[in-house]
């Protein structure tokens, strides 16, 4: 390279493709464009839902006409046309659930195969129990069976509504309210499926849990609901996952996931979120992800953890959070945003401290690069209840190239004198002399970038699921590539 | 080997000549040595016969075995067989030494069509340069430079040059900072990795390391350019009579 390039160098951008953008030829019934009540009342009997699920989306639906899109995060984006938006496809061949496996459309099961999530028994993941998702609608979930001889209910939400009607009302909503916010208000309407988890009193769940998202359709909105419930001294860990194909029209995705953990309960939540950002030389198209996250400690001594490695979507909107309610109960955020291109990236935790001697830690790395822009944004609040609870926040930037931007908005709420909250910040470049020192020793420079921003994540990724570590670390590499050079 | 012809060399953002004429001939199995007072140059110097981008060589070239390098990315050097100890080795944090240098090793074997090495094998390895070379093993555990003292870090920059065995190393004061034991053992391994097909360039303040690793030259740098050449009894002069004097002599 000579000199002239210089200047050009860290500035030039991604040349990678986005690797999951193919679409699935797939036979599919689309509900019309455009939301109203007779669209919703169509969707729940379509779902075969009992009367209480329909009230539970006519009522929000009624709040819902009510509220604002909010448009106080640091993303810039025009007001969406929820009319515009199908809200309902599936493929023929899903209009039944396939009674097994082996009854499942070949083209689905060649579309996650080379997801890399194969459904075949034979070839499943070890260890790995997967819902996998396909639009509106769950294909499959593997591994049901064997689950359910250890008490573990893990099946689609549309299934846990009609078999197990009791828990879903005892706890659908109870963490996220439908007047929480506009898009948890519009996926309790018009959600049409997602993940169920029930974990009963001291079982640990022999076998991490998956859900795997793909949207498939153009112009359709993808609306999951996740459920889990943890009983006393029950522990899961679950993963999520996600792509989409390259579309030039941006797609909605207003997902909410509550879990609820009772007493020396523990759940660790995984997500590594890839939905296509995006072209990246122009910006158009990719994911509105604008999802609505949230834990209830409800148990003393339980606990909730999560990890996010968010490296998709045009824009991201999301605060996974935790409320501690039981005493000495402890929430864990753990996060890896990265932002290239046209990215833009609102995302952080709350930790609501309700409880006596609650604990909560948060690690968040941002990752700029391109014209992105990253915002970490952080709410830590200690009640008056919340005797000696403590925090510890760490949030640390690291800009590549000189035309990104990275913000962090941290708010902390102390209302009594023995909460304790620590919090560390740190930005910084990625110094062509660290590019510099690895080069000089063969390392091309893409690898050296790659281990930097590696080394930089590293306490997060320590976090994963040891299956997926490896994977996120991989993403990152695939994402930051030519990102400077 | 390594042939510096007429340099001119400026900082990217700046007009300032760092670099004003430097020439310099190194031949195979040799070692020289290049002294002078701070400031004169000899860092850019070195960092630009890396690849520092930072750096615009406006006129003059650098050949490596007969290879004009000029244009050359620093990997690229670096897998031709350049190497440089750094004066001030950066801290890269949360990037594993050992795993980093396994990095490097394995860049370097498939350039040049050799099989990569497992982190097994790799360790095997490791472990035989960490002896040989008197540095604790707990060096591989720990991040790359990060939290190092700056002993620490010339003895790390040391264990990367005896993995990835370079035909010509250049060590930027690696002396400075080292204890007297330190720059011992330093100054040993050096002299275990020399030999007939590759050559060293060490760059030096003192002539304290040269009592150890016995240059074949000595060159004496002032300005941006070499203002006199000689057997190693030069330093010895240098060190006695100082720098002014010298200037003095010149002008
Ligand atoms: N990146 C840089 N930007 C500005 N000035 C520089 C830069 N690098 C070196 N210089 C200047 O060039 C001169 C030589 O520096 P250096 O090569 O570090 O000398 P030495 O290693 O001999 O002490 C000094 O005056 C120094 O300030
Ligand atoms: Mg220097």
């Amino acid at each position: 390279m000579t000199f002239q390039d210089h200047d050009k160098t860290i500035e030039s951008i991604v040349e990678k493709d986005y690797e999951f953008g193919f679409k699935t030829d797939v036979e599919t019934e689309k509900f019309p464009k455009g939301l109203n009540e007779t669209v919703i009342r169509k969707l729940s009997a379509k779902k075969n839902e009992p009367d209480y699920m329909l009230e539970f989306r006519l009522k929000a639906f009624e709040h819902w006409k009510k509220m604002e899109e909010p448009h106080w995060a640091t993303s810039v984006y025009p007001n969406l046309d929820y009319q515009d938006v199908h809200y309902f496809a599936a493929p023929k061949s899903l209009a039944e659930k396939p009674k097994s496996l082996d009854d499942i459309d070949p083209e689905l099961r060649r579309t996650f195969e080379k997801l890399g999530i194969p459904l075949f028994e034979q070839k499943q993941l070890a260890g790995v129990a997967v819902d996998a998702v396909f639009d509106s609608v769950s294909v499959a979930t593997t591994y049901k069976e064997k689950l359910k001889q250890h008490g573990v209910i893990f099946c689609s939400i549309s299934e846990a509504i009609i078999d197990y009607p009791d828990l879903v009302k005892e706890y659908l909503g109870s963490v996220v309210p439908f007047t929480d916010n506009f898009f948890a208000c519009l996926n309790s309407a018009v959600f049409t499926d997602g993940s169920f988890v029930y974990v009963p009193k001291g079982v640990s769940c022999p076998m991490e849990l998956s859900t795997y998202f793909r949207i498939n359709e153009e112009n359709t909105g993808q609306f999951e609901r996740t459920l889990i419930i943890c009983e006393d001294k029950a522990t899961v860990s679950y993963l999520e996952g996600c792509t989409a194909p390259k579309f030039d029209s941006n797609q909605l995705h207003a997902a909410v996931v509550e879990l609820v953990a009772l007493e020396d309960a523990e759940i660790k939540y995984s997500t590594v979120q890839n939905w296509y950002p995006g072209d990246k030389k122009t910006g158009q198209g990719g994911i509105y992800n604008f999802v609505t996250k949230r834990g209830k400690c409800l148990g003393d001594r339980s606990k909730i953890s999560w990890t996010q490695i968010e490296t998709g979507s045009a824009i991201t909107w999301k605060y996974p959070s935790c409320v501690l309610i039981g005493e000495s109960s402890v929430g864990e955020f753990y996060s890896v945003a990265l932002t290239n291109h046209f990215q833009q990236a609102d995302t952080g935790t709350k930790m609501i401290h309700i409880g006596k001697n609650t604990k909560s830690t948060i690690i968040s790395k941002g990752i700029s690069a391109g014209t992105s822009n990253n915002t970490y944004r952080g709410l830590v609040q200690m009640n008056k209840s919340a005797k000696n609870a403590r925090n510890y926040t760490q949030c640390d930037s690291m800009l590549i190239g000189d035309a990104c931007i990275a913000n962090t908005i941290p708010t902390i709420l102390i209302k009594n004198k023995t909460a304790v909250c620590e919090h560390e910040a740190s930005t910084s470049k990625v110094g062509e002399d660290q590019l510099f020192y690895l080069m000089s020793r063969g390392i091309s420079l893409d690898d050296a970038l790659a281990a930097i921003v590696s080394g930089f994540c590293k306490n997060v990724f320590e976090k994963l699921p040891d299956e997926f570590a490896l994977e996120a670390n991989q993403l990152l590499s695939v994402q930051l590539e030519h990102s400077v050079g | 080997m390594l042939e510096i012809n007429d340099l001119y060399v400026k900082c990217a953002d700046e007009d300032l000549d760092i670099l004003k004429g430097f020439s310099l001939t190194l031949e195979k199995g040799k070692v020289h040595a290049i002294m002078g007072p701070n400031g004169s140059g000899k860092s850019t110097l070195s960092k630009v016969i890396a690849g520092d981008e930072n750096y615009e060589i406006t006129s003059g070239n650098i050949r490596f075995n007969g290879e004009d390098i000029s244009d050359y990315d620093a990997t690229k050097r670096s897998l031709l067989g350049l190497f440089l100890a750094f004066q001030y080795p950066v801290e890269i944090p949360g990037v594993n030494n050992a795993e980093f240098l396994r990095m490097a090793y394995n860049s370097r074997q498939k350039h040049n069509g050799l099989p990569e090495a497992d982190p097994l094998a790799f360790q095997d390895i490791l472990l035989k340069k960490t002896n040989e070379l008197n540095i604790p093993e707990e060096f591989l555990d720990r991040d790359l430079n990060s939290g190092f003292s700056g002993g620490e870090k010339k003895r790390n920059e040391i264990l990367q040059l005896a993995v990835l065995e370079p035909s010509v190393a250049i060590l930027d004061e690696t002396d400075s900072g080292l204890d007297i034991d330190a720059l011992k053992q330093v100054s040993e391994a050096i002299n275990q990795l020399k030999n007939e097909n590759n050559s060293f360039l060490i760059i030096t303040h003192y002539q304290r390391i040269l009592n150890y690793i016995e240059p074949d030259v000595v060159h004496i740098m002032m300005d941006g350019k070499i203002v006199e050449s000689g057997p190693k009894e030069l330093a010895i002069e240098l060190d006695q009579k100082g720098y002014d004097h010298l200037v003095k002599l010149k002008s």
